[in-house]
C-alpha cells in the first residue's frame, strides 16, 4: 500500500485497552480516508442504531483520521469526526495540526476512540506504545495552561531529553469539559476543529488530550521521482498563486468581505456591509501582529499570523485572528476595534470555544435582547452591541454554563428552541433570529449579495449544514460542488493550499502517491457523491434530541430572505423560488429525489445498497 | 572554495518544516521528519528554532568518537559519519553543546547534517518558498560561530522576549 498503512489504532476508554484494526485497501479506494473513512466507519459501527446514539454518550466514537495525502501534499490537515452533537449526522471537522503527521509516522492512519472514562484521562501515543494516563490535574485547565503542564509531563519521553518544545497534542479547554455543544477540539494554542462540536464529544468521554509522537517514516509513495518533482513545484507555486493569503492570510477578508462583497456578519447579520477601513488586515498587521508568518507543518503558504494584545495588564495571544473568528467575535457583535476582537478570539481559543459558533450564538442573544425577547432579568446584565466587557463576560458564562450561558451553550438552534419554550413563544418566532443551518451556525460568508463564494444553496444543501468550508454548489462536476470538499477532506489536505491549483494537478498528486488511477470523472461522479450520499442519509436519520425534515430544514435562515439594508448591494436578498429550483437541480444531479433522499438506483450505482433499510427508516419517520 | 555554513535567521523561521521534509527526501528517500538532519523545535507561537549542526571549530563530537566514525569533510567543513564504524554509542550526542546528533529508531548510525555536499536542500526549500530563514554562506570566523553553539531552548527564550516583549517569559513559560 502506498500513501497509507491500512491500519488504525483503536482505544477503548471504558476498559482502558487498545488494539490495531486493519482496514482493507478497497475501503481506502472507495472512501480515501479522513471524512470519507469516518463516515464509513461510523455507518459500519453505529448505522443500525444511529437514531438512538447520543453523540455525548459513551456509545459515540471519536475519530482522528489522516488521509492518503496527509504529510505529502504541502500543508497539513487532520480530520476529527464522530456523530456530531450539533447536526446529529457526521461532520468531517478539519484542523491544522502536526498531530496528523505524528499519527502517520507512529504507523497508523488514524485513531479510533471508543467508550468513555470515569475519571479524566489523556491519551499518550509514542509509536507502538499507548498509554491512557491520569489527567485529574489537567482537568479544568485552559489551553495555554494545559500545554505548559503537558510539556512538563511528556518531555521526558522525547529523544532530545530536556528540550521543552511543544508536545504535538489535540486537546479541549473548559468548554469541551462542560459539554458546550459547539466546543472544538483544539491544537497548537489557537487552532480548532470547530464544526461538529467534537470538543464536547471528548469532554463526554472525559478525555482531556491526545498526545502523539511518531518516529518512523511516512508510508512509501508509489512514484518517488515524480513525487519529489511535483512537491518541489507545488511548494513554490502555492504561495506564488495565493500571495495575498501569504501576506495577510484570512484577515484580508475583514475589510474585503464587508466592504467589497457585502457578505460579512454584522450585528447578527442585520447588515453585511461596512466601511470601517480600520477594521482590516492593515490595522492588524500594524497593531497586533508580532509574526507575519506562522506556518503549520509542511506549509509554504503560511496564512497564519501571530497576534498579542494587552488589555488591563492581561495578555491575549492568538493567530490572525482568522477572519471567521474575528468577524463573528467582532463585527457580528458590533465590535470593530482590532485589539478588542483579537482579545475575544484569544479568550475563545483559550477557553476551548469555537469562535464562529460562539460569536453566532452571542449575536443571536444580543439581537434577542435588542428585540426585547430576552431581558435583563434573563441575562443578569445588559447585552449591548459593541461592548467588549459584556462580550468577554458572556463568553465565560457560556464556557462555564452560568445563567443564560447554560442555554446558549447548546448552540444557536437548540438555544432558540429552549428560549421559545421559556418565553412561551412559537419556535419560529425565535428561530427567525437564528442564523444557522441544521444545528450549525453559518460561517462568516453570506449569500445575499451573491458577490462572495457561497451560492444561494451553499448552506441549504450542505451535508455539514452551516459549514462554510463544505458548501454545496453547481455545476455538480466542478470545485463548486460539495463533492470537491468531500474529496479534500477525505484525501485530507488543506483547502487553502488547493486555491488556484488545477484539479488535475491535485488528482495527479494523489495518483503519484497512491499509485491509483483516480480520474476527475471518478472523483465527481462516484467518490464525492458516495461520501455525500452516506453523510446525507446519516444526517436525515439524525436523533436522538433533534431530527431534520427536508421540507422544513433544507432552507436558508429567514434572515437571508430579508433585503440587505446598506451598501452597494442594498435591497438584494435571497430568492425562495430560485433556492427551491437550484436545490432540486442539485439533488437530482447527485441522484437524490426532490427531498434530497438518495434513490435506489443511486445506491446501486455508488455501491451503497446496504443503505436501503436506512433510507426506509428516514422515509418512515417523515411519513413519505 | 571556502568551507560552508548554514546561516539561520531566527526572525524569519515560520516553523513550516519544509526543511525537514526535503532533508529526509534527499537523505532517506522518504518523508521522515524524525530522520531529518535539521529539526524545527517550536516553543511558543512563532518561536520556532531550526536546529542543526553549526560545525564548531574544535569539533568536540569528532574528537570524542571512540570508533573514529566521525570525520570532517575538509571541503565543506561538515561532520560526516562513517556508517560502518558508528556503533550508536551516543557519546557524540552527550558531548555536543547544542545536542545536535540524532539517534533515530530504524537507523543504525547517528545522523548529523552533511551540508548535502555543498548544496543544502533545506536552504533551497526555505529560499524557494520565500521565507529565507536559511542561507548558505562561507563559514564565518570562529568568533561569529561560537555564540550559535547553544541549545535551541536558549535561543527560544531570547527570541520570545524579542517577539513578545514584556510577555516573552510568560508566553514561553520556561
Amino acid at each position: 500500500m502506498n500513501g497509507f498503512w491500512g491500519r488504525l489504532l483503536e482505544v477503548d476508554l471504558t476498559s482502558s485497552s487498545y488494539k490495531e484494526v486493519k482496514i482493507p485497501s478497497t475501503v481506502f479506494r472507495k472512501f480515501l480516508g479522513g471524512r470519507g473513512l469516518a463516515t464509513w466507519l461510523l455507518w459500519s459501527e453505529l448505522g443500525s442504531k444511529w437514531e438512538s446514539v447520543d453523540p455525548l454518550g459513551p456509545e459515540n466514537i471519536l475519530l482522528i483520521l489522516t488521509g492518503p495525502l496527509t504529510g505529502y501534499y504541502p500543508g497539513i490537515k487532520l480530520i476529527v469526526s464522530g456523530k456530531s452533537p450539533q447536526t446529529n449526522g457526521v461532520v468531517g471537522s478539519a484542523i491544522s495540526s502536526e498531530v496528523a503527521v505524528e499519527v502517520k509516522t507512529a504507523g497508523y492512519d488514524g485513531v479510533v476512540i471508543k467508550g468513555s472514562s470515569k475519571d479524566p484521562v489523556y491519551l499518550y501515543i509514542h509509536d507502538d506504545r499507548v498509554e491512557v494516563r491520569d489527567a485529574s490535574k489537567l482537568w479544568g485547565k485552559t489551553g495555554i495552561e494545559l500545554l505548559r503542564m503537558l510539556r512538563e509531563e511528556v518531555r521526558v519521553n522525547y529523544d532530545l531529553e530536556g528540550v521543552k518544545s511543544l508536545p504535538p497534542a489535540l486537546y479541549i479547554g473548559p468548554a469541551g469539559e462542560n459539554l458546550v455543544r459547539t466546543a472544538p477540539v483544539n491544537a497548537k494554542w489557537t487552532h480548532g476543529a470547530g464544526y461538529g462540536g467534537y470538543g464536547a464529544v471528548m469532554g463526554s468521554k472525559k478525555l482531556k488530550a491526545v498526545v502523539v509522537r511518531g518516529s518512523g517514516p511516512l508510508p512509501k509513495v508509489a512514484n518517488f521521482e515524480e513525487f519529489v518533482k511535483l512537491w518541489n513545484e507545488l511548494i513554490k507555486l502555492i504561495p506564488t498563486k495565493n500571495y495575498w493569503f501569504k501576506f495577510w492570510g484570512t484577515p484580508s477578508e475583514y475589510y474585503f468581505a464587508g466592504n467589497r462583497k457585502s457578505s460579512e456578519p454584522i450585528r447578527n447579520w442585520q447588515e453585511e456591509w461596512h466601511d470601517v477601513i480600520e477594521y482590516s488586515h492593515h490595522d492588524l498587521e500594524t497593531k497586533v501582529w508580532v509574526r507575519r508568518y506562522w506556518s503549520d507543518w509542511g506549509c509554504p503558504l503560511s496564512c497564519m499570523k501571530v497576534s498579542i494584545v494587552s488589555i488591563d495588564g492581561k495578555y491575549y495571544l492568538t493567530d490572525g485572528p482568522d477572519y471567521e473568528m474575528g468577524a463573528y467575535l467582532g463585527s457580528n457583535l458590533g465590535i470593530f476595534d482590532v485589539k478588542e476582537f483579537t482579545a475575544l478570539s484569544a479568550l475563545a481559543d483559550n477557553l476551548g470555544l469555537c469562535g464562529i459558533q460562539t460569536g453566532n450564538v452571542m449575536g443571536f442573544a444580543f439581537e434577542l435582547y435588542e428585540k426585547g425577547v430576552l431581558t435583563k432579568e434573563d441575562v443578569g446584565y445588559e447585552l449591548r452591541w459593541g461592548d467588549f466587557k459584556v462580550a468577554s463576560k458572556l463568553i465565560e458564562d457560556i464556557t462555564y454554563r452560568r445563567g443564560i450561558g447554560k442555554v446558549l451553550a447548546e448552540g444557536t438552534y437548540r438555544a432558540a428552541l429552549k428560549i421559545a419554550e421559556m418565553k412561551g413563544l412559537k419556535p419560529e418566532e425565535v428561530l427567525k433570529y437564528a442564523i444557522q443551518a441544521k444545528g450549525i451556525g453559518i460561517g462568516a460568508h453570506g449569500i445575499r449579495s451573491k458577490a462572495d463564494f457561497p451560492q444561494p444553496i451553499a448552506y441549504v444543501c450542505s451535508v455539514h449544514g452551516g459549514d462554510h468550508t463544505s458548501v454545496a454548489g453547481l455545476p455538480i462536476n466542478t470545485i463548486e460542488s460539495e463533492s470537491w470538499k468531500a474529496f479534500f477532506d477525505s484525501a485530507v489536505v488543506c483547502w487553502f493550499n488547493l486555491f488556484n491549483i488545477p484539479e488535475d494537478t491535485v488528482i495527479k498528486f494523489l495518483n503519484v502517491v497512491t499509485g491509483w488511477g483516480m480520474s476527475k470523472d471518478e472523483l465527481y461522479k462516484e467518490l464525492g457523491p458516495r461520501i455525500l450520499t452516506l453523510q446525507r442519509v446519516l444526517l436525515l436519520l439524525g436523533g436522538p434530541d433533534v431530527y431534520w425534515d427536508p421540507r422544513v430544514h433544507d432552507d436558508n435562515p429567514p434572515r437571508f430572505y430579508e433585503p440587505l439594508p446598506s451598501g452597494p448591494y442594498r435591497g438584494k436578498t435571497g430568492d425562495r423560488e430560485e433556492v427551491r429550483k437550484l436545490k432540486i437541480q442539485y439533488f437530482s444531479e447527485l441522484g437524490w429525489d426532490e427531498l434530497g433522499i438518495p434513490t435506489k438506483d443511486t445506491l446501486i450505482k455508488l455501491g451503497l445498497t446496504e443503505l436501503e433499510t436506512a433510507v426506509e427508516r428516514v422515509k418512515k419517520r417523515l411519513g413519505i | 572554495m571556502s568551507q560552508l555554513w548554514i546561516f539561520r535567521d531566527f526572525d524569519k523561521c515560520s516553523g513550516c518544516r519544509l526543511c525537514e521534509i526535503t532533508c529526509s527526501l534527499k537523505h532517506e528517500g522518504v518523508v521522515w521528519p524524525e530522520a531529518s538532519r535539521i529539526t524545527v523545535l517550536e516553543f511558543a507561537p512563532g518561536v520556532a528554532i531550526p536546529h542543526t549542526c553549526v560545525q564548531c571549530y574544535d569539533y568536540p563530537c569528532v574528537k570524542v568518537c571512540p570508533t573514529n566514525a566521525l570525520y570532517v569533510d575538509s571541503r565543506t567543513g561538515a561532520v560526516l559519519v562513517d556508517t560502518g564504524k558508528c556503533t550508536l554509542c551516543g557519546v557524540c550526542v552527550k558531548v555536543c553543546p547544542a545536542r545536535v546528533p540524532k539517534v533515530v529508531k530504524g537507523k543504525n548510525y547517528v545522523l548529523i547534517c552533511d551540508l548535502c555536499g555543498g548544496e543544502p536542500e533545506c536552504v533551497k526549500a526555505c529560499k524557494g518558498v520565500g521565507f529565507n530563514a536559511l542561507e548558505v554562506v562561507p563559514k564565518p570566523e570562529k568568533a561569529y560561530v561560537d555564540p550559535y553553539i547553544t541549545l535551541p531552548e536558549v535561543i527560544a527564550s531570547k527570541l520570545s522576549s524579542k517577539v513578545y516583549k514584556e510577555f516573552g517569559k510568560e508566553v514561553l513559560g520556561l
